[in-house]
């Protein structure tokens, strides 16, 4: 089942929706600022290699707690400053964008297929299906987040991609909800019941029939939730449980800029902070136009 | 209304058995519990004790009804670091917390309720649109951010808060407002939209006829109802702010349960993250439970709904 729509995509099914989100993309006015933030956070993410001035694992301890360049003590050679083992912030913030990206993407990719799937099989199975996937959602629910997350990070130690697989753990439960409440709708359709009628398989009518419908719903929810998700990244990071060191990670950074924040090494908090704002807000602020956009449905959210 | 207690009561029940055995579960599927509940720096045969201690040799089922039997003892094991039982560790931790999360909670109502009225009265106003960025800041801002950069400015700058630690009020003033932060904006919007519904209502129409000053009519009559949702989502927030301060509580040295999850992570202390875990998890679901029985006490829709 893809769930990522290419836009090249040979399957009849998938095209016409995709076709048709492109064109509602052109005719009104897309949100310049967030897209800007987004691509150029992307570019420099991709870029990181040919961009960053340093190698950003690797201080000289000659060069430590260096201010930004344009205060008293600093020099054009490190323009963000150093930290508390002389690595360049700005090559840091650089290689950080990198860790960002992926984990917010794959992680919200990872929770989304999941979360969709999930939703679908409960929502057009019912029964007992229905109910044991909704009482493990509400569970998982329950728990608070960050919480979730810490203990399973706690369990299976520190790694980039156990965090992945720890955020889509737990993180689709969201869209397991939405998207089972949409296709109890949608089942109700005459279109469903066509299909139905015409002998397709319940694997066909959920694959082709019910999976385009709510697409535009899983896409909204996404786009929502890369904001939560880089920040419950940048959380556990900070606490020692999310990128292990020495990777260049926002929330990594801000937990070592807490050793120099009472002498007043303002930059190793203000600036990887400051990166984690701008990113969020930027996927909040697509993810509301979208919401808007595609799917008047969730507008109250 | 029996029949809609005894369900509620019975999905409640499900979900502490669920959220048990989904911790039960992690532990042992990831790996070797043994691994994860022995002391750092055990001896094989300390091991062996405990593997042994643990049942691990019978059946998941037997291993289950052990691990449930226990918690409902108030028996959560007992912490590798500091020597004492878990769920006196927890206790001795929860005022803490609880005295963080009821001062977060005044400063996010104190923020979040006024302006989210004025943002009701006067909407799409200036007021309204600042309210929007806030809201949206307020979502976007992790709470330890905020705290790191309270703690630059107050702290290191002007020097008139202590960065960390507790015991006097100017020890809560900082964690208190960088956990009532994020809450703040929900707190805002929800009375916003609350407001909004309350003043378009029959009786707030009549109340205007009858040519009762603006001032009256939105202080007195609309007010009050407006701020049941709202009242409703800070009781159920008072909870969740117990256990989503962990971080916050890291930034100020804070000695609350969220503090003490981190210690557990950071000391290799497993029955503790287990248990804080756990305890915090029970806690929203009963907190879910009494919201629900409330409303459907004062909504009789709600009881007949199925």
């Amino acid at each position: 089942m893809s769930v990522s729509p290419a836009p090249a995509s040979p399957s009849r099914v998938a095209s016409v929706p995709v076709a048709w989100r492109l064109a509602a993309f052109r005719t009104e006015g897309l949100p310049m600022i967030p897209i800007m933030i987004l691509v150029t956070l992307a570019l420099v993410a991709i870029l990181a290699e040919l961009i960053a001035p340093y190698n950003p694992e690797v201080g000289a301890l000659g060069e430590r707690f260096r201010p930004p360049a344009w205060i008293a003590g600093g020099s054009t050679a490190h323009l963000l400053g150093t930290d508390h083992i002389g690595r360049d912030v700005l090559s840091r913030l650089i290689f950080g964008a990198r860790v960002s990206m992926v984990v917010g993407f794959t992680a919200v990719m990872v929770a989304g297929v999941l979360g969709t799937v999930l939703g679908i099989l409960s929502g057009y199975l019912g029964g007992w299906v229905d109910q044991v996937i909704m009482r493990v959602t509400d569970t998982w629910l329950a728990l608070p987040a960050l919480t979730f997350a810490i203990f399973l990070a706690a369990i299976v130690g520190p790694s980039q991609w156990n965090i992945v697989i720890i955020l889509g753990a737990v993180y689709w439960t969201r869209y397991a909800r939405v998207i089972r409440g949409e296709v109890l709708s949608l089942k109700e359709r005459d279109f469903v019941r066509l299909a139905i009628v015409a002998g397709c398989s319940k694997r066909t009518i959920m694959r082709r029939h019910i999976l385009p419908n709510v697409l535009n719903t899983a896409i909204v929810l996404a786009t929502l939730m890369l904001g939560v998700v880089i920040v419950t990244e940048a959380a556990l990071s900070f606490l020692g449980v999310g990128v292990p060191p020495p990777k260049p990670a926002w929330g990594l950074m801000l937990a070592d800029g807490k050793k120099g924040l009472m002498a007043g090494y303002w930059w190793l908090t203000v600036f990887p902070g400051v990166c984690i704002v701008l990113m969020v807000l930027a996927a909040n602020l697509l993810g509301d136009w979208l919401r808007v956009k595609l799917d008047p449905q969730l507008r109250q959210l | 209304m029996k029949r809609f207690v005894a369900r509620r009561l019975g999905y409640a029940l499900l979900s502490l058995c669920l959220l048990s055995l989904t911790i039960f579960l992690f532990v042992r599927v990831t790996g070797d519990p043994t691994v994860l509940l022995v002391e750092p720096g055990a001896s094989r045969a300390d091991i062996e004790a405990l593997r042994a201690d643990l049942g691990l040799d019978r059946s998941l089922v037997v291993q289950y009804a052990t691990f449930v039997r226990d918690i409902v003892r108030g028996d959560f094991g007992r912490s590798f670091y500091y020597r004492t039982p878990v769920l006196e560790l927890y206790l001795s931790r929860l005022p803490n917390s609880l005295l963080l999360a009821v001062a977060a909670m005044a400063f996010s109502l104190l923020i979040g309720i006024p302006s989210g009225i004025l943002a009701a009265v006067r909407v799409n106003g200036w007021w309204d649109g600042a309210g929007k960025i806030f809201s949206l800041l307020g979502l976007s801002m992790p709470s330890f951010w905020v705290g790191l950069l309270l703690i630059l400015f107050f702290s290191v700058y002007l020097g008139w808060l202590p960065s960390s630690g507790s015991g006097t009020v100017w020890h809560v003033l900082m964690p208190a407002f960088a956990l009532g932060w994020y809450f703040a904006a929900a707190h805002m919007r929800l009375t916003r939209s609350s407001m909004l519904e309350v003043l378009g209502s029959e009786y707030v129409k009549l109340a205007r006829l009858k040519g009762l000053p603006e001032a009256l009519v939105i202080g007195k009559h609309a007010f009050k109802n407006a701020l049941i949702p709202v009242l409703t989502l800070a009781g159920i927030n008072l909870v969740l702010m117990v256990n989503v301060a962990v971080v916050v509580e890291t930034v100020f040295a804070w000695p609350g349960v969220g503090r003490l999850l981190y210690e557990g992570i950071a000391f290799r202390d497993f029955p503790v993250v287990q248990a804080t875990v756990l305890v915090g998890g029970s806690m929203i679901v009963v907190v879910n439970l009494v919201v629900d029985l409330l409303y459907a006490v004062i909504d009789p829709r709600i009881r007949y709904e199925r």
